[in-house]
């Protein structure tokens, strides 16, 4: 596969610098109103929740408790197969930080933090640095877990505890940082409200992490797309493209056929019953078994639930062993694929966070794509070829 | 008053004393956690939930005003009779 064609909206020359930044973007200038600015802008984290009226939300209750409010850059990218968050805030971390005094400014907020992944923080210490801006934002580095990126989580890690997420009762855009209101932004929607701000047409564009086959094994790689784009057009899909993944870990694997023509954006994706997530866009060789990749990817979720809630601690490593065994060729035993279904049944809206709900929604597409190949194994045999490694990437994976 | 119970997911501990005492509208999954009927308290059981949630262990069964829903809340709502896990304010997050 060739190079991406990297535009230079955000991910830039892949000179990190202030000056670059400078001559690329030119200064920033004040904006009266930057929830206006962010009208048709979607959240980058995941979720897709609206910029504006999350901005807003938290204004509000700022007011209604009479506090400051708190601004959180959330650069805690947990997804493995997730890329695009680390990319940005290595190749452009002045808009990234441009955001976040965007939005410090219009909430008045007296604290200001970015929280990443530790390999990012000394990047962005030194554009800190460059900006003068060393004493306004505090760095926190995340660990290294699935669910650290999760906002609540990720409030308790800011808050020097271990990051683990909390009921959503109150939400964080009420009590957050240090009890007060916060406003959780993940570093992609930061750095597009930058450009918002300077009155390019940010909001149309999205970063995704692309995963192909190439000769010498998988390629990873980060591209800016329109939305509007059709899925075929922006990840490379060849003859034997078995099926692809869209969104992540917590996302759905559709057909190929499926996921050619689908549109990238929300209403898109929605048709065929996936979103964008996390950004991640996989297309998954036809060597490899579907059902094993799943299998592998659920066990790891699994090992990554915080384990606070008995649905899901009790219910994902049951439906990870069950993928484990319906990943072998042979018979699986009776009744093997209705407990998943029941086990996914009751997991999903029962924990504090969405881990359970997303990692079934991605179980539940697994076995919709993969029906053909879960026949195969019943009948004995399997796409893969025996000796072949899993293509998603899993920390840790020796599944 | 409409009333609405809510399980926290990480304080439940699976004691299941709700179940024994609110067996109207709490049921135990297969690992003893809750399973509350949606929706709004039906009358006449007021009391009855009141008891169940003093009597949780873990403090974790919890009786609401039922607030008009956001329209995430709503959309996660299952019909009445269905039953459901806890039902939580999802709004902006």
């Amino acid at each position: 596969m060739s190079a991406p064609p990297l535009t230079r909206g955000l991910l830039g020359t892949g000179d990190p610098s202030l000056a670059a930044h400078l001559a690329a973007h030119g200064p920033l200038t004040a904006v009266p109103d930057l929830a206006g600015v962010a009208a048709d802008l979607t959240g980058r984290g995941g979720a897709g929740f609206p910029a504006a009226r999350k901005l807003r939300a938290v204004a509000e209750a700022a007011r209604a408790a009479g506090t400051t409010a708190v601004v959180v850059g959330n650069g805690g990218e947990g997804e493995p197969a997730a890329a695009k968050d680390a990319t940005l805030l290595s190749r452009s971390p002045h808009l990234v930080l441009d955001g976040l005094q965007l939005a410090a400014g219009y909430l008045g907020a007296g604290t200001v933090v970015l929280a990443a992944g530790s390999a990012a923080l000394p990047g962005l210490d030194r554009a800190l640095a460059e900006r003068g801006d060393r004493g306004r934002v505090r760095l926190v580095a995340l660990p290294d877990r699935f669910l650290a990126g999760e906002e609540s989580a990720l409030v308790a890690a800011v808050d020097g505890g271990p990051a683990l997420p909390r009921t959503k009762v109150p939400p964080v855009r009420e009590r957050g940082v240090g009890g007060r209101p916060t406003l959780v932004q993940n570093v992609e929607t930061l750095a597009r409200l930058a450009l918002l701000a300077r009155g390019d047409a940010a909001a149309g564009h999205t970063l995704v992490t692309r995963h192909t086959a190439g000769p010498h094994g998988r390629v990873v790689d980060v591209a800016e797309v329109p939305l509007h784009a059709r899925l075929g057009d922006v990840l490379p899909l060849h003859g034997g493209t078995q099926a692809v993944l869209v969104g992540g870990y917590h996302g759905s694997w559709l057909p190929t056929a499926v996921a050619a023509e689908v549109a990238l954006d929300r209403a898109g994706l929605a048709s065929v019953g996936a979103a964008l997530g996390a950004g991640v866009l996989a297309a998954l060789p036809g060597d490899r078994c579907g059902v094993r990749e799943t299998a592998s990817v659920v066990g790891y979720l699994a090992e990554q639930s915080a384990g606070q809630c008995g649905p899901c601690l009790n219910g994902l490593p049951r439906i990870a062993a069950a993928l484990e065994l319906l990943a072998r060729p042979g018979p699986p035993r009776r009744g093997l694929l209705e407990d998943v279904q029941r086990w996914s049944g009751l997991v999903v809206g029962r924990g504090a966070c969405s881990h359970p709900d997303g990692s079934v929604r991605f179980v539940a597409s697994a076995l919709r794509v993969f029906a053909p190949e879960l026949s195969a194994h019943a009948a004995g045999w399997c796409t893969a070829a025996p000796s072949s490694a899993p293509f998603l990437p899993v920390p840790g994976g020796t599944r | 008053m409409s009333e609405r119970l809510r399980v926290d997911p990480i304080a439940c501990t699976g004691h299941g004393a709700c179940a024994d005492l609110l067996p109207e509208v709490v049921r135990l999954d297969e690992w003893g956690y809750p399973l509350l009927t949606a929706g709004e308290l039906p009358a006449g059981l007021h009391r009855p939930a009141r008891r169940a949630v003093a009597a949780c262990p873990a403090r974790a069964l919890l009786l609401e005003r039922a607030s008009t829903p956001g329209p995430r809340t709503a959309a996660r709502q299952a019909l009445p009779g269905q039953l459901t896990g806890s039902t939580q304010d999802r709004g902006p997050q």
